[in-house]
C-alpha cells in the first residue's frame, strides 16, 4: 500500500509538539510583559499640553517649590491643579506677550479653564492621598521622578498596584528627613536602611498588615 | 469663614461661596467636566438671557428649544428606566449588543484606557481646599417645621445631608425624608423650565406676562386674584404674600397641606379660645400616653422628640430607670411598636379613650370602653396620676379637635403644661383652617370670582378632597383664567395650569423658615439653580412694584430685624454658620385650659362590625410630595416592608373574615415578592381598587388607606404606582369615615416586600425582657447562648499575624432603641453612592440596601406559614426592629471562601470588600450567615443621567455590573481621620479620638442606637456596651463563632406590671 | 462484582460479552465501516440538526448573559447560586463514568468493559466540556475570571488557595486532561485501522496525522500498553479526587445541608451512579441504531445495572447520615433544614428525588428488570433526573432559609436558566453525534483480543 506520508512528517509531528508548548509558554510571557509596557502604564511617555510649560524651568532653574502651585499637597487627597491665576501673578509681568503663554492669558481674559492633559493616572477605585505620603517623609521625586530635569513632564514610574506594594511592603527604603521632601535631587544615603527604620519608628510608619489592608488604598 | 472644625476633618464653613447670580459655582475638576455638560448648557443659556438684548436672547433661547440634548431630557418619557434591565431588544439591537460585549470581553484584559482632561480652576474661590468637602448649615422646610441639616459639598457638589447638631429641631439627626432629600435635588424628572402652556418660556417672559396679569388686576384691586400655598413658617415669604395682599386689597390667600389636619389647630382653639403651637419636652416626661400620636416620625419636630425620647432609655446597667410609653392607635405606627404598652383601637374609639381618661382624672364627663380598653385606661390613668408634673399626653395628628383639646386639659390637670409640654404663638405664619380655606376657594372658582390663582408649591389637583367643592378640581381650574403653578415638577396641577414655573429645591435657593419651636433659621444654597428654577418668592415678586428683588435681598432685609444690635455682617456670618439665629425660639403663652370634658356632647356609638376606613400619610412617600424620589420609595415602609407600593392595611382578623388571601410567589418569596388580594374599596365618594395587606397589630374592622401613591404625572419613578387613597377622601372625612364597602376580588397584585417572615424560629437573633425581668436578671441576653471559646477555629487567628494593634473597630446597636425609623438606611444609600434597583428587582430579592432593618414579631409560635393559627397571637405583638449592617466577623466566612481574594480582612478587622478584585462567584453571600452581602446582579447604577453624577460621593467606588458590595462601616471616613490624624504633630500622629470617626447611619439615628468606635480604647463609647463589660450585649447568632464586631444590645421594655398579661 | 478472569471454567454459564462467530477481520468491519463505508443516515441528520439547533440556543443564552449580566437569571440574595452550578456538578457527575470504566475496571481487568469504555470516555469528555462551560460563565464578571489563575499579576496578588473554587479550577482541569490523553491513546491502534482501510485521501490524511505513525509493531504495542497502563493509574484517583473536590464547595461552606462530611464519599459514589445511567441511557439507543447488540450485550448492560444498583445504595446511606447526623448533633439548624426537606416548601423536590435516586433503582435487584432494556433505558433516564434533582435540592434549596428569618428567599428559574441548561444537553449530544461518525464507537483492537478469547473458548 502506499505510503500516506513522506518519512520526513516523523520530524514535523514532533517539532510542532514542542513547538506549540514554547509557543504557548512564549505568548503567556508576551502578554504579562505588556501589561508591563509603558504601552499600557504610559511610563515615560510624555503629552502634548495645550501650553508646553516646562517643570525643567520653572522647578530646575527658577527653583520655584512644589507647593507654590500645588497647593492642597499638604492637606488634601490630591495635589491640586494651579488656577490660571496662579499663573497669571508672574506672567502678568513675566513674558507678558510671550506668544506661547496666549492660552494662559486667554483663559484667563475669557474664564474658561485650560484643559490641560492628564499625566499621572490611578483607576478611579484607587484612592490615593498626597498629604499622608508627603507628611510621612514620602519625597515627590520618589513616584514623580527628577521632576526638575522635566522639560515636558511624564510619568516617571508604571503606577502599577504591584510598584505602590513594593513601597507599602517596605516603606523605610523611601523614608527621608521631612525637610527633604520636596528636594528634586535628593538621593538616599548608604544607610538608608537604618536612617528609614529610624524615620519609620520615629514618625509610627504603620506595620505593613496595616499598609496592605485592602481598605487602606481601595473603598 | 468659622475656624470651627468638623467632624472627619470637614471644614464647615461659613459662607456659601453660592448664589443664585453664579452662573456656575459647580467644579471644574476632571471628572464632572462632561459629567456637568447639561447643567452648563443651562447655566450659560441663562447667563446669556440675562446678559442679552431681546434678540440674542430670542436666538440663544431658540437654540435652547432646538438643542436636541434639552428636547430630549425636556419631553423624554422614561429618562431613566428603573427597569431598563428587562426590556426586549430586538435582533439587531441584540446583534449589536453582541458584538459589542463580545470586543468588551475582549478588551477587558488590554485596552488602553483614553487620555483624560484635568480642568483647574480659573479663579480658585477663597477657603477651598482642593479635594476636601465643606460642610455648610441650612435648613429643610417641611410642614410646620424646619429641620436643621448641615450639607457636605465637594467643590460645589451638594452630595450629602446631615443632621446639624445646633439646631433645635434635629441635634443633629435627621430622618429619613431629610437624608433623601438631596435627591430631589438632582432628581433629573425636575421641571427645567418656565413654561405656558407647555411650551418653553423664559423667566424674563413670564416677568412680562406677570407685570400684565398684575395690572390687569390692580384695575380692580385684585378682586380675582387668589393665592393658595401650603403651611407656611418662611417670615420672608410670608412678608411677601402680605406685600402682595397690600398691593392687590381684595386678593385673598388660601393654604392646604393635605397631609396635615386642622385637629391640631382646632383643638387648640377650643381649649384655649385662640391657636397655639405645642411643644413639647419629651425628655422630661417619666410617663407618656400618645392618643394615636407618631410624634417620632411624622409632625413637627418628630425628629428632635424621638431624641428626647429615648435620652430616657440609656440602660447603661441594670440600675437605671426608663421611661414609659403607652400608644393607643388604631394602625402600629413607628412609635407605637417602640412603645412598652400598646393597644390598637379604632380611630373613633380613640377620643372615647380620651374622654375616659379624663373622667378617671376626674375631669368630668364619661365614656364607656371595651373591658380591654377599661383595664389599660385604668392602668394609664394611674400611673400618670403618680407622674404629676412628669407626665406627657400627646394627641395625634390626624386627631379631631375634640381628642387634641382633652390632651390639652388632662396635661393641665396633671400640670404638665409648662413642665413637659408648653404653649406658643403659632410658628405658621398664618394659621387656618385649611379644609376651610380650601373649600372657600373652591366655592369662589365654583362662582367665577377667580382669574387668577397663583398656586405655589403643592398640588392640588391631586390631593384636594373629592367631594362636594372639588368634584374634578381640574374642571374647577379651567374655569380660572390664569393659574400659575410654581413647583419642583411638572405634575398633576400643573397640566391645568397657563404658566407653570419650576421651583428652586432648597439647597438652590435662599430664604429662611421656623422651626418647631419657632427657631429662626437662615436657608442657605448650596449650589446655583440646576435648571431655571425660581422660588415662591421671586415668582410673588413678579406681579409687584418690585419684580427685580431677589429672596437674597429680602433676606438681608428681614434678617436684620432678627439679628437685632451688634454687629450685623458678623451676626449675619454666624447665623449662616449655625444656620439659625441663637435665641429666637418663641417664648411661652401663659394659656390656661378653658373647657371641660364634661361639655362635650356624648359620644355618638359607632357600629363595631362596620368598616372604619383611615387615612395617613406614606411612611417613605408622605404625603406624595416624594413620589418620584427612588430612595424612599423602594425603602422598605417601617411597619409592612412593602417597597413602591401602598397598600389597603387590615389586621389579621379582619383578613380572616373578608377571606383576604396571601401566596409567596416563588421568585424572591419572603424575601421579595408576595402577592396579595386586591380589594375594592366603596366610600361615599368613590371607589378605588387596592392591594390588601395584613398588618398584625392593627385594630380590627380598621382599614388603613396610606395617601401619597397612584401619582398620575409624578416624574418617571412615581407615576402609576399603588393606588390613590386620595381618590376616595371626602372633606367631610379629611382621615376617617365609615360606611363604605370592602369586596374581595379574585385578582392578585404582587407586592414588593422585602421581609415577609417575622418569626425568630427561636433562633439568637433578638433577645428581649422587661425592665423586670432585665434588673433580676441582668444576662437575660446571653441565655441558650452557645458561643464557642475563642481560638475554636480553624481560620488563622489574626491577632497573632499582628492584626488589630492600633484600631479595632466596633459597632454595638441598642434594640432597645430601634423603633424602625428608616433613618440609617436611606443616610447609608447616600453615603455609599448605593443605587436604586426598581420594584421588579426589588420583587426578585435584589434590593442594594448595606443596611436592611429585620422587623420581628413576638408572636409565640414558631411556624413558617402565616396561618390561622397565629391569629390571635398576632392580635397585638410585641415588635422587635433589628437593623442588619454587615457584622464585621473576625473569623468571617466570607473571606475563606472568595477565590480571588477579593474580600479580605483589614488589619483593624473590617472585611474590607474590594469591588476591582472581585469577578462576582457570590460565593462570599452565600456563606454569609447574616446575607448582609448585596450584588449587582445587572447593572443597576445609573451611568448615563448627567445630574445623578453630580450627586455620587466621590469618597466611594461606584459599583458596576457584577460585583458584590456590602456595609464597609464608612470606610471611607475612617480612612479619612485616620490620615489627618496620622498627619498631626508635625506627622507624628496621634491616636483617633473616640466620636470622631461617625458612620452616616450612626450620625442620622435620631435615637443614638447606633455606636461606633474603636474596642481597643476601653473607654470609648463602643467598649462599653459589648460583650464582657454589658450584660445586654450578645452576638447575633454567636454559637457560629464567626464574631461579628457588630454587637446587640437586648431590647428591654419598661412594662407596667398591672398590664403584663398573666 | 469481579467475576474472575473470563476464561475460568465457569464462564460459560455467564451472558456473553461478545456473541459467537467473529473473526478479527469481521469485527474491524463491522465497526469501522460505521465511520467510514456506512453512509449518513437520515436519522444521524436529523438528530444532528436537532442537537446543533439547541447548541446554538446555548451558544444565544450565552451572549445574552455576557451583555445583560447573570442577573436574567432566577438568582438572588440570599440564593447567590442556581442552574449554573448544579447543572456543573451534575456534568460533573455524569463525567465519571467514563474514566472509572477504563481505568478502574481496565485495572481490574474486567473484559465486558472493552465494548463500552471507549464510548464512555468520550461522554466523559463531552460531559466535563458541559461542566467547563459554567464556572466560566456563572461569575458576574466573566472577562475578569482570569484572576482565578495564579499567574505574575501587575497588581501584585494571587489567588486566594484557601478557597474551594481555586480547587476546583485545578481539579477539573486535571481531569479533563488526563481523561482526553486517556481517550485518545486507546484511540491511536484504531485510528491506524481507520487510516489503512479509509478510502478516499482526506480521511486517510486526517486519520494518519491522529495515529501519529502507528504501525502495530511489537514495539508500539509494548509502549502502547505501558503508557496505557500508566494513565490508566493515573486517571484512576482522578476519579475520586475531582467530585471530592467538587463536593467541597459546599463541605466547606457553613450553609446548613453543605456543611457535612459525608459529602466527599456521597458525591464520588454519586457521580458513578449518575455516570453509569449516563452510559445506559447511551449505550442503549447506540446498539440499536448501529447493529451493535453483539459487542454490547446484555451482560454489558446487567453488569451496569449492577454497579448502578451498588451506588445508587451509597447514595441512598448518603441521604440517610444526613438526616441522622442532623438529628443526632441537634443543630437547630440542620434539624430545621430536615423539617424542610420534608415539609418545607420544597418538599416536592425532595421526594421526588428519593422516588428517583432510591426507590426506583431498587427494581435492580430483580433479573427481570436487569435484562429488560426497556426497563433499562427508562431508569436510566430517571435516575438522570434524580441525581439533578439532588444538585438542586443540595445547591438552591439549602440556601432559600439558612440562618437569619428575615433573609429567607425563594428561588424560581428564568427562561434563561432553563435555555442554558438545555443548551448544554445540545452541546453534549452534538458531540456525541460527530463521535460516532467520525471514530470507531468501540474500541477494534480490544475486541480483536475479545474475539482471541472467545475463540480459544470455542475450541
Amino acid at each position: 500500500m502506499a505510503q500516506i506520508f513522506h518519512r520526513s512528517t516523523n520530524f514535523i509531528a514532533r517539532f510542532s509538539l514542542f513547538s506549540a508548548i514554547f509557543l504557548a509558554g512564549l505568548a503567556l510571557t508576551g502578554i504579562l510583559a505588556l501589561a508591563r509596557s509603558p504601552y499600557f502604564t504610559r511610563q515615560n511617555i510624555s503629552r502634548e499640553q495645550p501650553v508646553q510649560f516646562s517643570h525643567k524651568h520653572h522647578v530646575g532653574d527658577d527653583g520655584i517649590d512644589c507647593r507654590f502651585c500645588h497647593t492642597s499637597v499638604e492637606n488634601s487627597a490630591t495635589a491640586g491643579i494651579p488656577p490660571t491665576k496662579t499663573c497669571m501673578n508672574c506672567h502678568s509681568v513675566l513674558f507678558n506677550n510671550a506668544g506661547y503663554l496666549e492660552p494662559v492669558r486667554e483663559s484667563f481674559r475669557t474664564d474658561q479653564s485650560i484643559q490641560w492633559v492628564k499625566v499621572h493616572r490611578l483607576g478611579d477605585f484607587a484612592y490615593f492621598n498626597h498629604s499622608i505620603h508627603v507628611s510621612k517623609g514620602v519625597g515627590c521625586s520618589t513616584c514623580h521622578g527628577a521632576v526638575n530635569q522635566m522639560p515636558l513632564i511624564f510619568q516617571a514610574n508604571t503606577l502599577l498596584m504591584q510598584w505602590c506594594l513594593d513601597c507599602h511592603r517596605n516603606p523605610e527604603a523611601v523614608l527621608r528627613p521631612l525637610d527633604q521632601v520636596y528636594n528634586m535631587d535628593w538621593k538616599a544615603p548608604d544607610d538608608q536602611a537604618k536612617i528609614g527604620h529610624d524615620f519609620a519608628v520615629e514618625r509610627k510608619i504603620r506595620s505593613t498588615v496595616e499598609l496592605t489592608s485592602c481598605s487602606t488604598c481601595h473603598r | 469663614m468659622s475656624d470651627h472644625e468638623h467632624k472627619y476633618g470637614i471644614v464647615r464653613s461659613g459662607f456659601a461661596s453660592t448664589n443664585p447670580e453664579d452662573p456656575d459655582n459647580h467644579p471644574p475638576t476632571a471628572e464632572e467636566r462632561e459629567l456637568r455638560e447639561y447643567p452648563l448648557d443651562i447655566a450659560a443659556a441663562n447667563a446669556k438671557a440675562k446678559s442679552g438684548t431681546g434678540k440674542q436672547y430670542w436666538r440663544s433661547i431658540e437654540e435652547l428649544a432646538g438643542d436636541p440634548h434639552f428636547e430630549d431630557l425636556l419631553h423624554r418619557e422614561f429618562p431613566r428606566a428603573a427597569s431598563e434591565w428587562d426590556e426586549s431588544v430586538d435582533r439587531r439591537g441584540f446583534l449589536k449588543l453582541l458584538g459589542a460585549s463580545m470586543a468588551l470581553a475582549g478588551m477587558a484584559g488590554c485596552g488602553r484606557p483614553p487620555e483624560q482632561h484635568i480642568v483647574p480652576y480659573v479663579k480658585q474661590p477663597d477657603g477651598l481646599i482642593l479635594g476636601k468637602p465643606q460642610q455648610y448649615a441650612t435648613v429643610m422646610p417641611f410642614g410646620a417645621d424646619a429641620v436643621g441639616v448641615l450639607v457636605e459639598s465637594h467643590e460645589g457638589r451638594p452630595t450629602k445631608i446631615e443632621g446639624n447638631p445646633d439646631h433645635p429641631s434635629s441635634l443633629g439627626a435627621t430622618d429619613a425624608f431629610a437624608q433623601a432629600a438631596i435627591l430631589d435635588l438632582y432628581d433629573p424628572d425636575r421641571a427645567k423650565t418656565p413654561t405656558e402652556a407647555g411650551d418653553i418660556r423664559t423667566w424674563a417672559m413670564f416677568q412680562q406676562a406677570a407685570q400684565d396679569l398684575a395690572t390687569a388686576q390692580k384695575s380692580v384691586n385684585g378682586a380675582g386674584m387668589r393665592i393658595l400655598t401650603g403651611t407656611i413658617t418662611s417670615p420672608v415669604l410670608a412678608a411677601q404674600i402680605e406685600y402682595v395682599l397690600k398691593f392687590f386689597p381684595q386678593a385673598k390667600w388660601h393654604q392646604w397641606e393635605p397631609a396635615i389636619s386642622d385637629g391640631a389647630r382646632e383643638g387648640a382653639k377650643l381649649a384655649f379660645g385662640r391657636y397655639v403651637n405645642t411643644v413639647c419636652r419629651v425628655e422630661k416626661a417619666n410617663v407618656i400616653l400618645s392618643l394615636d400620636a407618631d410624634f417620632m416620625a411624622n409632625g413637627p419636630g418628630h425628629t428632635r422628640y424621638m431624641k428626647d425620647f429615648y435620652k430616657r432609655r440609656n440602660l447603661t446597667g441594670p440600675n437605671d430607670e426608663m421611661n414609659r410609653l403607652y400608644a393607643v392607635e388604631p394602625t402600629p405606627s413607628v412609635t407605637g411598636s417602640a412603645a412598652d404598652h400598646r393597644l390598637p383601637l379604632r380611630a373613633s374609639e380613640i377620643e372615647l379613650f380620651a374622654r375616659a381618661i379624663a373622667a378617671k382624672l376626674d375631669l368630668g364627663g364619661s365614656a364607656t370602653l371595651s373591658k380591654d380598653a377599661e383595664r389599660f385606661a385604668d392602668a394609664v390613668a394611674k400611673d400618670l396620676q403618680k407622674n404629676r408634673g412628669a407626665s406627657l399626653v400627646v394627641a395625634g395628628e390626624q386627631q379631631s379637635a375634640e381628642v387634641h383639646a382633652l390632651a390639652h386639659v388632662i396635661n393641665a390637670a396633671l400640670g404638665n403644661a409648662g413642665a413637659t409640654v408648653y404653649y406658643t404663638e403659632p410658628v405658621e405664619a398664618n394659621p387656618v383652617n385649611h379644609a376651610e380655606s380650601l373649600h372657600e376657594l373652591a366655592a369662589d372658582i365654583h362662582k367665577s370670582k377667580v382669574d387668577l390663582l397663583l398656586i405655589l408649591g403643592g398640588n392640588p389637583v391631586y390631593d384636594a378632597p373629592r367631594d362636594w367643592a372639588f368634584s374634578e378640581f381640574e374642571q374647577k381650574l379651567k374655569k380660572v383664567h390664569t393659574v400659575v403653578h410654581v413647583s419642583s415638577h411638572y405634575n398633576e396641577t400643573s397640566e391645568f395650569s397657563r404658566w407653570h414655573i419650576p421651583e428652586t429645591h432648597f439647597l438652590e435657593t435662599w430664604g429662611d423658615a421656623r422651626a418647631f419651636d419657632g427657631t429662626y433659621s437662615v436657608i442657605q444654597p448650596l449650589i446655583a439653580p440646576l435648571y431655571q428654577a425660581r422660588s415662591a418668592f421671586e415668582v410673588l415678586a413678579a406681579f409687584t412694584d418690585k419684580p427685580g428683588v431677589t429672596s437674597y435681598d429680602a433676606l438681608r432685609e428681614h434678617v436684620k430685624t432678627v439679628l437685632g444690635a451688634g454687629d450685623a455682617e458678623k451676626n449675619w456670618r454666624k447665623s449662616l454658620n449655625d444656620g439659625l439665629v441663637a435665641g429666637t425660639a418663641l417664648a411661652p403663652l401663659p394659656v390656661s385650659a378653658k373647657f371641660s370634658p364634661a361639655s362635650l356632647p356624648p359620644a355618638k356609638a359607632h357600629n363595631a362590625d362596620e368598616f372604619e376606613f383611615i387615612f395617613r400619610p406614606d411612611p417613605t412617600i408622605y404625603d406624595g410630595r416624594f413620589a418620584n424620589n427612588g430612595w424612599l420609595q423602594e425603602l422598605a415602609k417601617p411597619i409592612t416592608k412593602i417597597t413602591w407600593d401602598n397598600a389597603a392595611l387590615v389586621s389579621p382578623v379582619t383578613a380572616q373574615k373578608l377571606g383576604i388571601g396571601r401566596t409567596i410567589a416563588s421568585r424572591g418569596g419572603e424575601h421579595g415578592q408576595v402577592r396579595s388580594s386586591v380589594v375594592d374599596i366603596e366610600l361615599s365618594n368613590g371607589k378605588v381598587s387596592a392591594a390588601a395587606w395584613v398588618v398584625p397589630g392593627q385594630a380590627d374592622g380598621v382599614v388603613v388607606l396610606p395617601l401619597g401613591y397612584g401619582r398620575k404625572n409624578a416624574g418617571e419613578t412615581g407615576t402609576n404606582k399603588g393606588f390613590n387613597a386620595y381618590a376616595v377622601r371626602g372633606s367631610n372625612a379629611l382621615w376617617a369615615t365609615t360606611g363604605g364597602k370592602v369586596t374581595v376580588t379574585n385578582d392578585e397584585y404582587p407586592i414588593a416586600c422585602t421581609q415577609f417572615h417575622h418569626n425568630v424560629e427561636g433562633r439568637k437573633i433578638v433577645s428581649s425582657a422587661s425592665l423586670e425581668e432585665y434588673k433580676k436578671n441582668p444576662n437575660f441576653a446571653h441565655e441558650k447562648d452557645e458561643t464557642p471559646p475563642n481560638g475554636l477555629t480553624l481560620y488563622q487567628n489574626f491577632e497573632e499575624l499582628g492584626y488589630y494593634k492600633h484600631y479595632k473597630w466596633a459597632m454595638a446597636i441598642d434594640l432597645t432603641k430601634c423603633n424602625g425609623c428608616n433613618a440609617c438606611v436611606v443616610a447609608c444609600q447616600s453615603e455609599n453612592n448605593i443605587p436604586v434597583v426598581g420594584k421588579d428587582q426589588v420583587m426578585r430579592g435584589r434590593e442594594m440596601h448595606w443596611i436592611r432593618i429585620d422587623r420581628y414579631y413576638e408572636s409565640g409560635l414558631e411556624t413558617e406559614k402565616d396561618d390561622d393559627s397565629e391569629i390571635p397571637a398576632l392580635a397585638n405583638p410585641p415588635t422587635y426592629f433589628q437593623p442588619v449592617p454587615c457584622q464585621q466577623c473576625e473569623n468571617a466566612p466570607c473571606e475563606q471562601v472568595c477565590p480571588v481574594g477579593a474580600t479580605t480582612h483589614s488589619a483593624e478587622g473590617l472585611n474590607d470588600m474590594v469591588y476591582n478584585r472581585c469577578i462576582g462567584t457570590r460565593y462570599c453571600s452565600n456563606n454569609c450567615p447574616y446575607k448582609v452581602r448585596r450584588f449587582n446582579f445587572l447593572r443597576f447604577q445609573d451611568w448615563e443621567t448627567p445630574s445623578l453624577k453630580l450627586m455620587r460621593n466621590p469618597e466611594v467606588t461606584v459599583r458596576s455590573r457584577g460585583v458584590m458590595e456590602k456595609c464597609t462601616y464608612c470606610v471611607q471616613r475612617i480612612n479619612n481621620v485616620r490620615i489627618e490624624s496620622e498627619k498631626d504633630n508635625g506627622g507624628v500622629g496621634r491616636e483617633i479620638r473616640d466620636g470622631e470617626i461617625v458612620t452616616a447611619c450612626e450620625q442620622a439615628c435620631p435615637s443614638e442606637a447606633i455606636v461606633f468606635g474603636n474596642a481597643n480604647d476601653p473607654n470609648s463609647r463602643v467598649s462599653k456596651l459589648r460583650e464582657k463589660v454589658n450584660p445586654r450585649a450578645y452576638n447575633m447568632l454567636g454559637e457560629l463563632n464567626a464574631r461579628p464586631r457588630t454587637t446587640y444590645l437586648g431590647a428591654v421594655r419598661n412594662l407596667n406590671s398591672d398590664l403584663e398579661k398573666a | 462484582m469481579s467475576e474472575g478472569p473470563v476464561n475460568s471454567p465457569e464462564i460459560r454459564r455467564l451472558p456473553r460479552v461478545l456473541e459467537p462467530g467473529y473473526n478479527y477481520a469481521s469485527v474491524t468491519d463491522k465497526i469501522a465501516s460505521i465511520v467510514l463505508t456506512r453512509p449518513v443516515s437520515l436519522g444521524w441528520l436529523a438528530g444532528f440538526t436537532l442537537s446543533f439547533t439547541i447548541l446554538m440556543v446555548l451558544l444565544g443564552s450565552i451572549a445574552w448573559l455576557i451583555i445583560k449580566g447573570v442577573g436574567i437569571w432566577g438568582i438572588n440574595i440570599p440564593i447567590g447560586w442556581g442552574f449554573a452550578i448544579v447543572n456543573f456538578v451534575w456534568w460533573i457527575g455524569i463525567g465519571h463514568a467514563g474514566t472509572l470504566i477504563s481505568a478502574i475496571l481496565f485495572l481490574l481487568n474486567q473484559q465486558w468493559r472493552t465494548s463500552i469504555n471507549r464510548f464512555a470516555e468520550a461522554m466523559t469528555l463531552f460531559a466535563v466540556a458541559c461542566a467547563a462551560v459554567f464556572p466560566g460563565i456563572h461569575v458576574g464578571r466573566p472577562w475578569m475570571a482570569f484572576y482565578m489563575f495564579p499567574y505574575p499579576s501587575t497588581m501584585g496578588v494571587w489567588p486566594q488557595f484557601r478557597s474551594p473554587l481555586i480547587w476546583d479550577v485545578f481539579a477539573v482541569s486535571t481531569y479533563g486532561t488526563v481523561s482526553a490523553l486517556f481517550w485518545f491513546v486507546g484511540l491511536i491502534p484504531d485510528l491506524a485501522t481507520l487510516r489503512d482501510r479509509a478510502t478516499n485521501k482526506a480521511a486517510q490524511i486526517i486519520y494518519g496525522m491522529l495515529a501519529m505513525g502507528w504501525r502495530g509493531s511489537a514495539r508500539h504495542w509494548h509502549r502502547y500498553q505501558s503508557a496505557y497502563l500508566l494513565l490508566a493509574g493515573l486517571a484512576t484517583p482522578l476519579v475520586l479526587s475531582v467530585h471530592t473536590v467538587v463536593s467541597f464547595d459546599f463541605a466547606v461552606g457553613i450553609v446548613p445541608g453543605w456543611h457535612t462530611t459525608i459529602f466527599p464519599p456521597y458525591f464520588v459514589a454519586g457521580a458513578i451512579y449518575s455516570g453509569f445511567a449516563m452510559v445506559l441511557t447511551i449505550a442503549i439507543p447506540l446498539r440499536k441504531a448501529y447493529g451493535l447488540e453483539d459487542f454490547i450485550t446484555m451482560r454489558h448492560l446487567e453488569n451496569m445495572a449492577k454497579v448502578m444498583l451498588a451506588t445508587g445504595l451509597i447514595v441512598a446511606y448518603g441521604y440517610f447520615m444526613e438526616f441522622f447526623l442532623a438529628l443526632y448533633s441537634g443543630n437547630k439548624f440542620d434539624v430545621f433544614l430536615v423539617q424542610q426537606r420534608l415539609h418545607g416548601p420544597y418538599s416536592g423536590y425532595y421526594f421526588a428525588l428519593i422516588l428517583c435516586n432510591i426507590l426506583t433503582p431498587q427494581l435492580l435487584w430483580f433479573q427481570k428488570v436487569r435484562t429488560n432494556v426497556a426497563a433499562l433505558f427508562v431508569m436510566s433516564l430517571v435516575i438522570n433526573l434524580g441525581m439533578w434533582l439532588e444538585r438542586f435540592v443540595i445547591v438552591v434549596i439549602s440556601l432559600t432559609r439558612d440562618f437569619v428569618p428575615g433573609a429567607w428567599g425563594r428561588y424560581q428559574p428564568t427562561f434563561w436558566d432553563y435555555s442554558t441548561f438545555i443548551g448544554t444537553m445540545g452541546l453534549f449530544v452534538s458531540l456525541l453525534f460527530l463521535f460516532v461518525r467520525g471514530l470507531p464507537a468501540i474500541s477494534i483492537a480490544e475486541m480483536r483480543e475479545l474475539v482471541a478469547h472467545t475463540s480459544e473458548e470455542h475450541e
